[in-house]
């Protein structure tokens, strides 16, 4: 066999270039990676009860008349050692909307000994609409918007309202999706709380 | 009782001319739809995936139109109402992503996988071009090289087999 008919020699290379299928390859397999993520962040849900909010500590404004402790903002952090009732919701949501009464009978009751606060989360709404909101359902615990729907987003809440129950620590502990019941719903799950 | 006349005319006079002007405000009636709309496409409905704001019915999308209407109004420019809607409610309420940090991908990523796509079909052309060139020279060849031989291209390579293994020994 002579070395000009080895079969080596025969056939032409005709692939793509070594550096053109390195790049093809890699920028498949770094879309792939990201709609992988993506889907694994769609797959997650909101929040769990056992979550710990250090991780995605926030900082919210809070409207004017809704200020805690004269605060015009508030951050999970100062919270610690206290109750906290986190509560998404907008004007537009009609469960919202029955759950006001709720939400501001169990602040009251709470809100003498210091030991639980209430903090709702104004979801996308303009603020206006959110003032008159307030106003129509009489509520008075700290509240305020949800700028850049950071907190929403870092909560991974899947719609309004939800409402998150952090202990002491600032763990979430009770995850409620949808209105509540009744006041003595909202009761029953802080007094589990403060128990420990 | 003509010198009371004339100081009632005199002081309706004198009250004509200490009436101010009162000039007609712009109020948000004076914004039109198309106006609202023209920003509100630029936008995303809050609540519903990828609806454009001035489609959506919404209580929401409502909301947000009649605030794009009062910013109008308040003579606020088209970028300064975008900014506020970005800023109170995140980037993903625009419908085209800033050019900015990983949404720059969105902008780069599709034009490159088109590009490369073409390169792939353009060299995959060539070489079915490539291909079809070189049976057709062979067959050519083995037409041309052949005598009282049967047309069949199977028994052409044969042959031409036949004569590199013979040239070989």
């Amino acid at each position: 066999m002579t070395e000009e008919n080895t079969p080596e020699n025969t056939a032409p290379n005709r692939g793509m270039p070594l550096w053109i299928q390195i790049t093809v390859w890699t920028v498949l397999v770094a879309l792939l990676v990201v709609v992988f993520m993506g889907l694994i962040r769609a797959r997650e849900g909101n929040v769990q009860a056992g979550a710990e909010t250090e991780s995605f500590d926030f900082t919210m404004p809070l409207f004017e008349g809704y200020y805690y402790k004269d605060a015009q903002e508030v951050s999970l952090t100062d919270l610690r050692g206290k109750i906290v009732v986190l509560n998404f919701w907008a004007t537009w949501c009609v469960p919202c909307q029955q759950e006001a009464a709720e939400l501001e009978e169990a602040w009251r009751f709470y809100e003498p000994d210091g030991e639980v606060i209430f903090i709702g989360v104004d979801y996308v709404d303009t603020e206006p609409e959110a003032r008159d909101y307030l106003k129509e359902y009489d509520i008075t615990y700290p509240n305020g918007p949800d700028m850049g729907t950071e907190i929403s987003q870092a909560f991974r809440i899947q719609g309004v309202p939800e409402t998150y129950f952090l202990d002491r620590d600032g763990v979430v502990q009770h995850v409620q999706l949808g209105p509540f019941r009744s006041t003595d719903q909202i009761k029953s799950i802080v007094n589990s709380l403060l128990a420990e | 009782m003509k010198k009371i006349n004339i100081l009632i005319l005199l002081i309706i006079v004198i009250s004509l001319f200490s009436v101010g002007t009162v000039a007609a405000q712009g109020g948000t009636d004076d914004i039109s739809d198309d106006e609202v709309n023209a920003i509100a496409k630029q936008l995303f409905c809050p609540v519903c995936e990828n609806t454009p704001l001035d489609v959506c019915e919404t209580q929401a999308c409502k909301q947000w139109r009649e605030l794009i209407r009062l910013k109008l109004s308040e003579g606020w420019t088209e970028p300064e109402i975008k900014q506020y809607f970005v800023d109170n409610y995140g980037a993903r309420v625009l419908s085209e992503p800033p050019a900015e940090g990983f949404s720059l991908l969105v902008y780069f990523v599709p034009p490159a996988i088109i590009l490369v796509g073409i390169v792939v079909l353009f060299r995959a052309f060539k070489q079915w071009k490539d291909d079809d060139d070189e049976i057709n020279a062979l067959e050519a060849e083995a037409s041309s090289t052949s005598t009282g031989e049967a047309t069949n291209p199977d028994e052409d390579y044969l042959a031409r087999f036949e004569e590199e293994m013979r040239k070989q020994d």
